[in-house]
């Protein structure tokens, strides 16, 4: 440990180079550089899978854009993956580019992805430590272990460990803002592994059991890399490990350590990755919160703070935020005083993210968010060139078409599914996947012959370029499954509008993704009770009961989203009354639209098992009569409610005569009476039978149309047209002859008042009997003679 | 026209707050303030009388090395205070935002009192706020007697915070006419105070900054240009964090009103009054205690103040119409009240409420049907 410091800025002498640094610290990459510049060695060895060496000379491709990742998977078993990210300022992209661009060999020189991915099928797999804190873990079990970091941060009085690194490390030299600084370029790597070794020597390994034999594996191979090129050797390793590095163990009780690890065969390629991912919060366990700050310290020449806040400048003012070259020099004084009030060497995220509510944001975290979403973390995409392998997404695809007897074929075909079998399912469930991912390989064409819900066409084509869409969906996921849950969840979030939600819901269900239903149905909820707009409400209300019906064909678990379609009713019970008022013709006629979808959704919701949701047909009438008695809504939705009223059984015939005549009376205005007769009776609803059934009806609607001023007329009309052009001929011709059959047959109708409108008092039992041979035919001789009677009154009703 | 009224001096001499119905902070906590004086060896800014690490350790409270145990008198983010704190060290000002109840007079007082010495420098800001207020007024008598003179000249509080280099104090600062807001902008950017009637001006001393104070979420006030808005670091007090805490804050508050209403006392009225919090905070949070459910918030502001009125009344319509108890029923008008500020939007909103959320939690039927009664 000692014979590091004594020759400054050249090689420190004997044994290798270490450089102890910490993952995605852009300190820790800014002193690699400076060292590696200063020492020159002749190989650069690195912390990561040897699997990798092969694709290094890929970083050099101009292709290739950080952040990006490198990617092992099992190859029998594409699920089974870690994935070791890199950022442009991550120290093993440094050290790669450095060795790259001065033609020295790079080397990985971690245990094999091959041993660590067969340790993944027991335990997490953990290929990395925590001293790194940004580590390449891919499935990290921190909660158990020490965090070395942690320690000395406590040591030193910080409560987060984070920004007591930031103080140490990853600040220094960023006042003075140049890399090539006349201090020793070693000596934040000396301090570092003096405080590991302390730390090691307190803590053994710290719950790290696996530690012991990546760092004999690393030892071994540091060892031969010596032998090959004397002491002219570099480590870059996570700083936990450069004590147990240093120290002096036999070649065969490394060797021992390595005897009898599992193995599985690997694959290793380059994937691109993003700065999201990168950070903490993405759910990916070891990373860093602040991608975009680290990235910037490491990219900005001089005055990382100055530089900082006119980025945070610009951004507000692309979003229309007044934010004035003063704001930004008082913010720069602000968290520069801030941070000498707290005792901090320099300003840093925590200072500029309070200078930039104070003084930009006028105190709302608001625009803070955005901040933090665009700067802080950033929407950086990382890029792989092409010669990269092809992503572990590509093998799984290629082994469910062979399962699946699904041949990728040029040839455009369609393909009849028949989803009761269990095979046609998987298929239906594989191209639904798929178009999620973006790889449109099929296109659901309408079904022909059979209208039935278990059946499917597509219409298959293979364009070469959909291989490229699966290189770019490898980003989500190394199996289809995981890949397109991941994808619908990300849609979910991101989607703009309700509909989008509910129609990636319904999506969801037809390719059977049950893991990503639980946040889909989450941001459903969110954004169903945030949009105060009903008719988005009544947009996405008749999709979701669709889905839900679907998934009932499937024998999907669709509780949850019953529950979200029932909350998604109710409000659009409590909202739909007062977003009838005040509209105007077009807006009227689309809410009747609403008003009709959300009819047909709630009578199918209604259906459902769940018995809490019983009483939705209740409260939907109950909602229906609100808007047919309520004089300030539009006459084509009272209309419309007073009809569907009358559908369900809910209003007797009379009271809507007596609401109709109500309307048609001579204190309505005519355009509003005409537009409530469209709602009645008018669209594909049958309202021409109706009216051909109910005399009474028709009379109202006659007497109205005689009483209707010559003024007024011709603004009628074309409602009117419109109402009474869409019936059937047949219906029209009836209903014409009525009504030149003139006021004498309303007469007697209206004379006779107890019989059913439109018929006789009594029954004509001539014509009767002569419809019983035909239903005797029909419903078979036994029940037609068992309640001849009773069943023929009601059919003839 | 000769009205001329002695201007009487707002000197209030030291030694007689003792008998004050409300002392003043520096006052009220002298004691702590000079040890925390004699304590502090950090570096002051120009006519401070604490570093600023000591004044945000007067504020949040602590242990000194000598033992002395300092109050907190804030109990909210450290980073607030500290923001704040370092803004007044600054040359800028401090604007407090906040809704009603989140103490933002009273941080204003103990941060002038801790900086200054002195948290009287202090302008009342109302819709009659003249800019005499924040500028100077005249003594008339001076003035027809002797004609203009710096003798005849009033000065406002800011004047002589400006001349002494003092911490001066502007109290609901949005409800000020926008006119006379503008005054301020000279005297933040240019730190002076022109007086033409005397061809001099008032150059503000180093140590001079100022303290505002305004609301929100409320309606009708006279929102800041952003002239204005530019001279001001904004700080957001929060609302309280907890239900607990508010529960706390609004049940002391109600026994304190109740008691010099001398309204009867009303036993067990912790319950409704927890449960008056959770809607308010549910309502104004946009989501479910639970975080389950996100809801609509409506346009009022849902204060812990407003929530305090509610309890208040309804302690009122229990002692008086009730059975002596607080009931669902004595609270739900109030809250209704509170809730649909705008007749069309915020009963749909508070429609939704009661549907989706009270009508399915578990004990709260009489309250949802106390609640139905009163909107229907």
């Amino acid at each position: 440990m000692t014979g590091v410091e004594e020759t400054a800025g050249r090689w420190p002498g004997r044994g290798p180079l270490l450089l102890g640094v910490r993952h995605h610290g852009p300190g820790s990459a800014r002193a690699v550089r400076a060292a590696l510049a200063a020492a020159r060695p002749e190989v650069v060895l690195i912390e990561g899978p040897p699997e990798a060496d092969a694709l290094i000379p890929l970083a050099a491709d101009e292709d290739m854009r950080p952040p990006v990742a490198l990617l092992a998977h099992a190859v029998d078993e594409p699920g089974r993956s870690a994935f070791w990210p890199l950022a442009e300022f991550s120290p093993e992209w440094v050290a790669i580019r450095w060795a790259l661009e001065h033609e020295v060999p790079a080397r990985f020189i971690d245990l094999p992805a091959a041993h660590t991915l067969a340790w993944g099928s027991d335990a997490a797999t953990e290929p990395e430590d925590g001293t790194s804190a940004g580590a390449d873990a891919p499935v990290p079990d921190a909660q158990v272990r020490v965090d070395p970091l942690a320690v000395l941060a406590e040591t030193a009085g910080y409560d987060d460990p984070e920004r007591w690194w930031e103080d140490v490390v990853e600040h220094r030299g960023g006042t003075a803002g140049t890399e090539g600084d006349t201090g020793d370029p070693f000596a934040p790597f000396t301090v570092l592994e003096e405080a590991m070794g302390a730390l090691r020597e307190a803590f053994g390994t710290g719950g790290h059991d696996k530690d012991l034999v990546r760092e004999a594996y690393m030892r071994l191979q540091t060892r031969a890399a010596q032998r090959e090129f004397g002491d002219a050797v570099a480590v870059v390793c996570g700083a936990w490990h450069v004590p147990a590095l240093r120290r002096r163990t036999t070649v065969a009780a490394d060797k021992g350590l390595l005897k009898g690890l599992p193995k599985v065969r690997t694959d290793m390629t380059w994937v691109p990755w993003t700065h999201r991912r990168l950070a903490r919060h993405s759910g990916y366990g070891a990373g860093i919160d602040s991608p975009g700050w680290y990235g910037h310290l490491f990219g900005a020449p001089d005055r990382p703070v100055e530089r900082w806040l006119t980025k945070v400048a610009g951004l507000l003012r692309e979003e229309d935020r007044m934010v004035s070259s003063a704001h930004v020099i008082e913010a720069v004084r602000l968290a520069e005083t801030l941070a000498a009030m707290r005792g901090r060497p320099l300003a840093g995220l925590t200072e500029t993210t309070d200078a930039v509510r104070a003084v930009m944001c006028e105190g709302s975290d608001v625009p803070l968010a955005l901040v933090h979403d665009r700067l802080v973390v950033g929407d950086v995409l990382g890029e792989v060139p092409q010669a990269a392998p092809a992503v572990p997404l590509q093998r799984d695809l290629d082994r469910i078409q062979r399962r699946l007897r699904l041949k990728p074929e040029a040839l455009e075909r369609e393909l009849e599914l028949d989803l009761r079998k269990d095979t046609d399912a998987e298929r239906s469930r594989l191209l639904h996947r798929l178009t999620l991912l973006g790889v449109a390989w099929g296109e659901p064409v309408a079904s022909r012959g059979s209208t039935g819900t278990f059946r499917e066409t597509w219409r298959l084509r293979w364009e070469p370029e959909l291989a490229v869409r699966v290189a770019e969906a490898g980003v989500w996921g190394t199996t289809v499954l995981a890949a397109a849950t991941a994808k619908a969840e990300s849609d979910a979030v991101a989607a703009p509008g309700l509909a989008d939600v509910t129609g990636l819901a319904e999506r969801c269900l037809l390719a059977e993704l049950p893991d990503a239903l639980p946040t889909v149905t989450r941001v459903l909820t969110d954004r169903a009770a945030l949009d105060t707009d009903v008719g988005h409400l009544a947009q996405a209300l008749p999709a979701l009961v669709r889905s839900l019906r679907y998934g009932d064909v499937r024998g999907t678990d669709t509780g949850a989203l019953t529950e979200v379609a029932a909350g998604l009713a109710e409000r659009i019970f409590v909202g739909l009354p007062p977003a009838c008022t005040a509209l105007d013709t077009d807006a009227a006629e689309e809410m009747r639209r609403h008003v009709d979808a959300v009819h047909s959704a709630v009578g199918l919701l209604g259906e459902a098992p769940a018995a809490a949701h019983a009483d939705l047909r209740q409260r939907w009438h109950a909602v229906l009569r609100v808007l047919s008695a309520r004089d300030t809504m539009p006459g084509v939705i009272r209309g419309r409610a007073v009809r569907l009223l009358l559908d369900g059984g809910e209003l007797a015939q009379d009271e809507a005569a007596r609401l109709m005549g109500l309307v048609l009376s001579p204190g309505t205005p005519p355009a509003d009476a005409a537009a409530w007769i469209e709602g009645f009776v008018g669209g594909g609803s049958g309202g021409g039978m109706l009216l051909v059934h109910d005399e009474r009806l028709l009379a109202l609607v006659d007497a109205w149309l005689t009483g209707v001023p010559a003024e007024a007329f011709t603004d009628v009309l074309p409602l009117l047209r419109r109402t009474f052009s869409a019936y059937e001929p047949g219906v029209r011709r009836t209903l014409g002859e009525l009504v030149r059959r003139g006021p004498g047959s309303t007469r007697r109708t209206a004379s006779t008042g107890t019989g059913i409108p439109g018929f006789a008092p009594d029954l004509d039992s001539g014509r009767a009997d002569a419809v019983l041979p035909v239903l005797r035919l029909l419903l078979g001789p036994d029940a037609a003679e068992k309640g001849a009677d009773n069943d023929l009154v009601g059919v003839t009703r | 026209m000769s009205v001329s009224v002695e201007p009487k001096s707002v000197e209030v001499p030291e030694g007689e707050t003792a008998d004050a119905l409300r002392p003043h902070a520096e006052n009220a906590f002298a004691g702590e303030l000079a040890a925390l004086a004699a304590q502090d060896d950090r570096p002051r800014p120009a006519r401070w009388k604490l570093s600023p690490w000591a004044v945000a350790t007067y504020l949040l409270g602590g242990t000194l090395p000598d033992g002395t145990v300092i109050t907190p008198k804030y109990v909210g983010p450290r980073r607030l205070v500290e923001v704040a704190v370092t803004t007044l060290a600054t040359d800028r000002a401090l604007l407090l935002l906040g809704v009603p109840g989140t103490a933002k007079t009273w941080v204003s007082e103990h941060l002038a009192a801790a900086v200054s010495g002195d948290s009287t420098l202090l302008v009342q800001g109302t819709a009659g706020t003249p800019e005499e207020a924040i500028r100077y007024g005249w003594n008339y008598a001076q003035l027809l007697a002797h004609g203009p003179s710096r003798d005849a000249l009033v000065p406002s509080p800011v004047m002589r915070a400006m001349a002494e280099g003092m911490t001066a104090r502007v109290e609901e600062l949005t409800r000020i006419p926008a006119d006379v807001q503008d005054t301020l902008i000279t005297i933040l950017s240019e730190k002076t105070l022109p007086i033409p009637e005397l061809g001099q001006e008032v150059q503000a001393v180093r140590g001079f900054n100022l303290i505002a104070t305004a609301n929100d979420r409320d309606r009708g006030v006279n929102d800041l240009s952003s002239a204005l808005r530019r001279r001001f670091n904004t700080v957001v007090l929060p609302l309280p964090e907890s239900v607990e805490a508010e529960v706390d804050i609004v049940s002391r508050r109600v026994d304190q009103i109740g008691r010099s209403l001398d309204l009867p006392a009303v036993p067990d009225g912790i319950a409704e009054i927890r449960r008056v919090v959770t809607v308010f905070r549910e309502l104004r949070d946009g989501v479910t205690a639970d975080g389950r459910t996100k809801l609509k918030s409506p346009s009022g502001t849902l204060s812990t103040a407003e929530a305090i009125s509610v309890v208040t009344s309804g302690l009122a319509l229990a002692a008086h119409f009730g059975d002596g108890v607080l009931r669902a029923g004595d609270v739900a008008a109030g809250i209704l009240g509170a809730v649909v500020r705008d007749p069309a939007a915020d009963r749909v909103i508070w429609q939704e409420y009661l549907e989706a959320v009270v009508r399915e939690r578990d004990g709260w039927k009489d309250f949802y049907r106390a609640c139905r009664e009163v909107s229907a």
